[in-house]
């Protein structure tokens, strides 16, 4: 039953007639704790309605425009079919992984190829989770992303059908990364709302890339929710691909939240889509924690990229890192709001922050602000932001050694992009991301020859 | 034909209205060393910029014949191709290039240019090792991103090693001895040494006459001012360590 939504209606009104209409639908009445948010968050998100750029938070990044297009919304358990070459084309060649797909937000079991498992260890639909573990959902569901403050968080919350479920039990290590691949297909312009739930035990350890695609294009909106729970001494190591087409766009929101001594390492890659915003906030709440944060947008065309970071660092002890870099080309734009707040208690902390920008060209723009909020005496806390073009005389070094104009450029921006490649730890992944920026680089000069 | 002929030439910086070079005469040949010597801020790096192809720089004046063909049409990279490097006074540090990335598609930019094969991976490495030795820089280091870190007389001997890799027909040093302890200006000056030849000639850039102890230049050049005001063989260089830039200056003005 997909429902179209009236644009002759407010943006706010249209979600509310739609909840309406679906109600009783989707994960509804499988899993009581999904379900009985559903109702506060659709209640919620009437009182706030769709963020606009008079709000501080999204004032560079005016997501309304985005929101108020008449999409489809899928809200039926069925999913268009899609090719398996088509499938084909997007995975990442020699990766060895547990492959999970999902299809406008709902795990398609005919194209996973999740394998062998080790003992309790749990890659499925949400929906199925809802089901099969309840109490797991029910600990964490609705946890750690907050929707009070958070329209789109709350929309995704009202709405929530299904995504992707990882759970890797206490103690257990999962060797080979889970790949989740993303999958849009739609006819019509479409929105979907995935949720996603990764819960990882104390001493458990995994790898989860997610890789972002559309295979259509029609324009697509898609509001994702991820939650992340790391206990004691786990470690989650977690990687976003976005390489949507230029017709897509979305809200992205994590929220990660983590135990003594325990690492969560998450990296996100941005090489597409008309707007693109990017939620994550990490919540260290233990000693001994370690959070790294990482980010590379490549801006073209009339691209917008949009990443607000918060970590909250609410016990001692703990260390972040972050390090968010863009490039931007054309008239793309990117915006970058990284937040670390230090609480009042949380002493000998060490959180470091850098966003580093190369603008490429006159119509492009970034806009930077990097907050600290310290309440503690004794941390270590350092940010910094710049902003500039490439190195020119680096460049004229390279030319003058015989590298062409546009070689020297496109080493000089492969450098610039190297200390966040170099973070992703897993080699076939490393090796397609690399490929693809030097493919982005490339395009950048040959446009203009 | 002379390798490099530098007639009447005038140089100004783009978008202000200073001239630096006002009128320089040189004449160079593959087989010969020349030295360039003079006090600071007489347009020394300016010519070996204009040299290698920098474009902040505006001919206004004159020519520059390499090979007998104009070098002012060429690009930064198609000089090189053609056998000029210019081994920098500063050389750039470049974090996340790798040394040994970035050297290996400039050798082979130039081999291709010169019509020779591609270097393999294997060959390549020979070469960098065997290159190496030569300025006694370390192997290691070639394994890093380009003068990330490297010590001001590793700086150096890393210019001079990549003018050992690439081979040109034009080598221009400019001041590569400046900063260098005893025992690296020894091995910089050793290494430029060896590669001296019949078919290379060689500008070399300095503020000492020691240097030219160890590389003996055949002919010797005075700038001041943007102008070359005294030419002469070795004996010139020590002359003007005895005597000082103000005797050069002093003839130059009485002169004009
Ligand atoms: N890009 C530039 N813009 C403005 N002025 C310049 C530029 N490059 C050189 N100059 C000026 O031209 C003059 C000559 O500079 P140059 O660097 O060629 O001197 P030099 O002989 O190499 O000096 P040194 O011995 O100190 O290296 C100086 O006055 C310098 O300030
Ligand atoms: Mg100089």
């Amino acid at each position: 039953m997909p429902t179209t939504l009236d644009t002759s209606a407010p943006a706010k009104d249209r979600f509310l007639s739609a909840f309406e209409m679906s109600n009783g639908q989707a994960l509804n009445g499988k899993n009581a704790s999904i379900s009985s948010h559903r109702e506060a968050a659709i209640q919620r998100f009437a009182e706030l309605g769709v963020p606009t750029n008079k709000l501080e938070a999204w004032k560079y990044t005016d997501i309304s425009k985005i929101v108020d297009r008449e999409y489809t919304l899928p809200l039926s358990m069925n999913v268009p079919d899609v090719d398996a070459s088509d499938l084909d084309d997007v995975l990442i060649e020699d990766l060895d992984a547990h492959r999970v797909v999902t299809v406008n937000g709902r795990v398609h079991n005919g194209l996973s190829d999740i394998g062998t498992l080790p003992d309790g260890v749990v890659v499925s639909s949400l929906a199925d989770a809802g089901a099969n573990h309840p109490d797991i959902v029910e600990a964490h569901y609705g946890k750690y992303a907050d929707f009070e403050d958070e329209a789109m968080t709350a929309l995704n919350t009202a709405f929530v059908q299904d995504g992707l479920f990882v759970y890797v039990p206490s103690g257990t290590a999962v060797e080979k990364p889970i790949y989740a691949v993303h999958l849009t297909v739609s006819d019509a312009d479409v929105m979907i709302q995935p949720r996603h739930l990764f819960v990882v035990e104390d001493g458990g350890i995994a790898t989860i890339i997610e890789m972002q695609h559309t295979l259509t294009d029609a324009r697509v909106f898609t509001n994702t929710v991820r939650e992340a729970y790391v206990g004691a001494r786990g470690n989650l190591d977690h990687y976003i691909g976005q390489v949507e087409s230029d017709a897509s766009s979305q809200v992205q929101t994590t929220a990660a939240y983590h135990e003594d001594n325990s690492v969560f390492s998450t990296n996100t890659i941005t090489l597409s889509g008309e707007m693109v915003r990017n939620n994550l906030t990490i919540t260290p709440d233990g000693e001994f924690c370690e959070s790294n944060l990482y980010g590379l947008y490549l801006g073209k065309d009339q691209m917008h990229v949009d990443n607000q970071t918060l970590v909250d660092h609410v016990h001692a002890d703990c260390v972040s890192n972050e390090l968010y870099k863009n490039v931007l080309n054309d008239a793309s734009k990117g915006v970058f709001n990284g937040k670390v707040f230090v609480r009042p208690d949380s002493q000998r902390i060490n959180a470091y922050q850098s966003n580093k920008s190369i603008v490429l060209s006159n119509e492009a723009n970034m806009y930077t602000k990097p907050e600290l909020e310290i309440y503690a005496d004794d941390v270590q806390c350092s940010h910094g932001a710049t902003s500039g073009q490439l190195d020119e005389e680096g460049i004229f070094y390279l030319r003058s050694r015989g590298l062409s104009e546009k070689r020297a450029r496109i080493l000089m921006l492969q450098a610039f992009a190297q200390d966040i490649v170099d973070e992703i730890r897993v080699d076939a992944l490393r090796e397609h991301m690399t490929h693809r920026l030097r493919e982005r680089f490339a395009s950048y000069f040959d446009r203009s020859e | 034909m002379a390798l490099l002929e530098v007639k009447n030439l005038h140089v100004s910086v783009e978008d202000e209205d200073i001239e630096i070079l006002k009128g320089v005469d040189l004449t160079l040949d593959t087989g010969e060393v020349h030295a360039i010597m003079g006090p600071n801020g007489s347009g020394k790096s300016t010519l070996a910029a204009v040299l290698a192809g920098r474009e902040e720089y505006v001919v206004t004046q004159g020519e520059i014949l390499y090979d007998g063909e104009d070098l002012l049409e060429l690009e930064a990279e198609e000089r090189a191709e053609k056998g000029v490097f210019l081994a920098f006074q500063y050389p750039v540090e470049l974090p996340g290039v790798s040394m040994t990335n970035f050297l290996r598609e400039a050798v082979n930019a130039v081999r291709e240019a010169r019509g020779e094969e591609e270097l393999g991976a294997g060959d390549f490495l020979k070469l960098v090792r065997e290159r190496a030795k030569l300025v006694d820089l370390s192997a290691d280091l070639t394994k890093r991103s380009v003068n990330e870190g490297f010590s001001g007389g590793e700086k150096k001997r890393n210019e001079i090693f990549q003018l050992a890799m690439l081979e040109p027909r034009l080598a221009i040093l400019d001041e590569t001895d400046s900063g260098l302890d005893i025992d690296a200006l020894r091995q910089v000056s050793d290494g430029v040494n060896k590669l001296r030849s019949d078919d290379r000639g060689f500008l070399v850039i300095t503020h000492y006459q020691r240097l030219l102890d160890y590389i003996v230049p055949d002919h010797v050049h005075v700038m001041v001012d943007g102008r070359v005001v005294r030419s002469g063989d070795k004996n010139l260089a020590v002359q003007l360590e005895e005597k000082g830039y103000e005797w050069v200056r002093e003839e130059a003005a009485a002169a004009a």
